[in-house]
């Protein structure tokens, strides 16, 4: 009481203050209220059909640029590739192209497009938005990452390198507004899969034109999938909203869907358990800590996905260099103990580089955990029980599981094979580029599948490949890899990229393979349906629906007149 | 003219800033467009770097953020650049959207660390020695001992998920507002309590405080009249630094609560070696602080009439 006294002398005293210091003590209420109800009273927007907590902010949502896959989900909702990806099994299946042929020796794709296929302004999407939207991938001045997605096409590397000027040269020919031949390098079996990945999607070339770098930011914006983009408030929401003039519009299963951008898991948690949001799928915004309790309730989902999460040797430093010292480094890695002690979230060990899964594809077996033939390996190399093995270090990207998982590594390398490791922990950009410039001797590295093809994971090892960074050159890899891409018969081309993976992951071992990450996404299955796991971890928006949402719909409709004033940027 | 002085000053101290911001965040290992997976020819990534001028030299670099070498833009009109993480967006229009957002938080935490750290430290100072400045001691200690993102969620545990009384997270209704602004405020109305305590109690035992009591002034006269606008020099010297410390958003608090503020842009532009971003917002916070300082100093020559600028 006495504290309250003295509170409300203070304040009487206030009353009585000289000018100037009556100013100070009225500006500061006024300031408080002012900036309270400012805030408070711009937000009266309307409630969405589905609310997704997506993963951090995005770093574009141009499909030429895109590289995260949090971001890439919502890029796949606002546009759309020639084919486009099955929502159960994430295969290519018609998008804007309504069929295709393909030639008989693989090379010649002849794609017909849909006429009806309309941008969202209500323009003809034809051929030629096509050739437009992948030359400017291709373009050094678009300066895309994911521009090699395009190099099977023929021409194309030369023509994103600056060697070849005249993009004519490139293999896309228009034959009219509505059939595209493309012409490949070589047969690539997975090309129509390629052509629903997001970087090969369709732009509006007035519109880029009109507005440069920041097109995205124009109203209206035409776009060529099943959603609009209503509005994108940085670190708040992007939400995004049917796109009634697509071609299958009416298989569009929500009007208004909002993705919030979160950076820290427990907020994200808290968010989806205040039922704020109903769908939550980043996997960095899941707390593995907590994974025992959570991954016990009904609506956490888990199934398996393309992922692996590997180690890489830098095989031109000793003692590295020898073969079966690799070797008797991966025999002892207890991958088993890794996923049920630290991952746990449903994890698989990983004997082999390409995942589980794939219907085209079954990987040769690798090395498992056999901790006598390693040490008989060691000794062979001349570091019997560990002796003379030089102290090596252990590059990781600083967060928690990394270091749990250093920390069990280091353990396991040291009780069964006595050799001393030491943990390297690097801030993400200096982590890479130790990556990537051959400073560190053994290396935390993990790989998400683009496409559902062992391809993805393969080709990464070629010799000239920019993501190989193991100094390990192979070139009876590459030929079997080149030579697999090649067959058209799809039990000669998986006997060749098995071979070329017995290279990788048994022979050789550059790399070895510790885990299959696992999907997880948190959705309660009594309000939403239409979400399907697949190996590719992707849920097209357009068929995820709210069960019981005809309230919410018909609400949609009376507040949409009132819409257009709140979607204007802040 | 002491303030037109002052104003003038500021633009070479910007100017430096700028400078050595520039250098020291590109002195960092690591570049903007490092990830996991490099792009598949080195072609790309050579395209990649010669669109954002990251191959030319630094000097070179550095004359075209200024804007003193090629295209239009650049520093001298204002114009921050492209982000190179956010591409979609330039610096400039982050700023916008963002910075608002922060300044609110920022406001309504700094009225609450006064309203509650100049009321505390009165109190403090009236109590000297008794127990109930101890107490008060103690509460202020605590406020900034506990680091608000263990506040953060504690306060998130009990009053929202325990408690349901307000939302976990998210900006933009009144309610989403109270928690972000206490957590923020808490820590710095502690040592504005301090602060205020050490004012007062020192000024109380000034030699013309002793003379007024003499002369029989009346004891509220003293404090409201006299002692108090010299007592709260030191929190008003402190306040400068303090509010362009909370307009400029914080990372912890608007991460916590999901805040489409500043602070995230802020710290998250030094790990994504965001150069343009990192710069801009170095600026934005120099020149809020050079602004609040020289605020500051003028507050001062109206409190204690001993200041005079000339």
């Amino acid at each position: 009481m006495k504290v309250l006294a003295s509170v409300l002398e203070f304040f009487s005293g206030t009353l009585r203050f000289e000018k100037e210091q009556r100013t100070l003590g009225t500006i500061l209420p006024v300031l408080f209220l002012a900036s309270f109800f400012l805030t408070g009273c711009s937000h009266s927007e309307q409630k969405a059909d589905l609310v997704i907590i997506n993963g951090a902010e995005p770093g574009t949502l141009d499909p030429a640029l895109v590289t995260v896959q949090a971001d890439s989900r919502i890029v796949r909702a606002l546009f759309e590739g020639l084919t486009r990806l099955d929502p159960k099994t994430a295969n290519a299946i018609p998008g804007l192209a309504e069929r295709w042929e393909i030639s008989p020796d693989g090379i010649i794709y002849t794609f017909h497009l849909r006429t009806n296929a309309v941008w969202s302004t209500g323009e003809p999407i034809t051929t030629a938005d096509v050739v437009y939207s992948w030359l400017r991938v291709l373009d050094p001045m678009t300066a895309s990452e994911y521009a090699g997605q395009l190099f099977f096409i023929k021409n194309a590397e030369d023509f994103s390198s600056g060697k070849l000027k005249d993009a004519a040269q490139v293999g896309v020919k228009i034959i009219d507004a509505y059939t595209l031949q493309v012409e490949l390098v070589s047969p690539t079996p997975f090309f129509a899969d390629l052509c629903a990945f997001q970087t090969l999607a369709v732009v509006p070339r007035k519109t880029i034109e009109k507005y440069g770098d920041r097109w995205l930011m124009a109203k209206p914006l035409p776009t060529s999938g099943p959603y609009t983009l209503d509005f994108w408030h940085l670190l708040d929401k992007i939400r995004v909203r049917k796109n009634s003039l697509h071609w299958d519009a009416a298989n569009i299963q929500n009007n208004l869907v909002d993705f919030l951008p979160s950076e820290s898991a427990m907020t994200a948690m808290n968010l989806y358990d205040a039922k704020q949001a109903d769908i939550l799928w980043d996997k960095n915004l899941i707390p593995s800590d907590l994974m025992d309790v959570l991954g016990q309730r009904p609506d956490c989902h888990r199934y398996n996905y393309l992922g692996t999460f590997f180690m890489r040797f830098n095989i031109l430093k000793k003692p590295f260099d020898d073969v079966r010292v690799r070797k008797a480094l991966a025999m002892t890695i207890d991958r088993k103990r890794i996923v049920e002690r630290i991952t746990r979230s449903g994890e698989e060990p990983a004997t082999h580089f390409v995942p589980r899964g794939m219907s085209i594809y079954t990987s040769p077996p690798g090395y498992g955990y056999d901790p006598e033939t390693a040490k008989k390996l060691l000794a062979e190399a001349g570091y019997a029980g560990g002796k003379n093995f030089p102290t090596f270090q252990y590059l990781f990207k600083a967060g928690e599981t990394d270091k749990k998982i250093a920390v069990e590594l280091q353990a396991m390398w040291r009780e069964q094979l006595g050799i001393a490791m030491e943990i390297r922990q690097a801030e993400s950009k200096v982590y890479y580029t130790s990556l990537h410039d051959m400073d560190y001797d053994v290396g935390r590295s993990s790989w998400i599948g683009d496409y559902n093809d062992p391809n993805t994971f393969l080709d990464m090892f070629m010799s000239n490949n920019g993501n190989n960074y193991t100094g390990w050159k192979n070139q009876k890899y590459d030929e079997l890899v080149r030579e697999g891409n090649r067959q058209l018969d799809p039990k000669k081309r998986e006997k060749f990229l098995q071979q070329a993976e017995t290279l990788l992951i048994h022979d050789d071992l550059p790399i070895t393979p510790i885990y299959f990450y696992s999907g997880v996404l948190f959705y309660r299955p009594d309000e939403i349906e239409g979400i399907y796991f697949n190996l590719l971890d992707e849920h097209p928006i357009f068929s995820i629906k709210k069960k019981n949402s005809n309230r919410r719909d018909t609400e949609a409709q009376r507040g949409s007149s009132t819409l257009r004033v709140s979607a204007s940027p802040r | 003219m002491y303030f037109l002085r002052r104003t003038l000053q500021t633009l070479p101290v910007l100017l430096i800033v700028s400078f050595i911001g520039f250098v020291l965040i590109r002195a960092m290992p690591g570049g903007p467009f490092d990830s996991e997976r490099k792009p598949a020819s080195e072609d790309i990534e050579r395209n990649l770097r010669a669109k954002f001028h990251l191959d030319e030299p630094i000097w070179k670099q550095y004359l075209r953020y200024l804007g003193l070498r090629g295209g239009s833009g650049g520093l001298i009109k204002g114009d921050l650049g492209p982000s190179l993480k956010y591409r979609n967006h330039n610096v400039n229009d982050i700023i916008k959207q963002c910075l608002p957002v922060s300044m609110t938080l920022g406001v309504m935490s700094f009225c609450f660390a006064m309203f509650t750290g100049i009321p505390l430290g009165c109190y403090m100072a009236l109590r000297r020695g008794e127990w109930g400045d101890h107490l008060g001691g103690f509460i202020a200690m605590l406020s900034f001992c506990i680091p608000n993102i263990v506040v953060a969620p504690l306060l998130i545990l009990w009053v929202s998920v325990k408690l349901h009384l307000l939302p976990v997270a998210l900006w933009g209704s009144p309610s989403q507002m109270i928690l972000p602004t206490i957590v923020l405020g808490l820590y710095f109305s502690g040592r504005i309590a301090r602060l205020m305590r050490e004012g007062l109690s020192t000024t109380l035992h000034s030699e013309f405080v002793t003379t007024a009591r003499a002369k029989g002034v009346s004891e509220s006269a003293i404090l409201w009249k006299h002692a108090f606008r010299l007592a709260i020099l030191p929190v008003v010297s402190y306040s400068g630094p303090l509010l362009a410390d909370l307009l400029t958003g914080s990372f912890v608090v608007e991460n916590i609560f999901q805040i489409p503020g500043i602070g995230v842009f802020f710290i998250n532009s030094i790990f994504n070696r965001d150069h343009t971003m990192t710069v801009g917002l170095v600026l934005v916070y120099a020149a809020l602080l050079l602004i609040l300082n020289m605020f500051v100093d003028l507050s001062y020559s109206l409190l204690d009439r001993r200041v005079r600028y000339e």
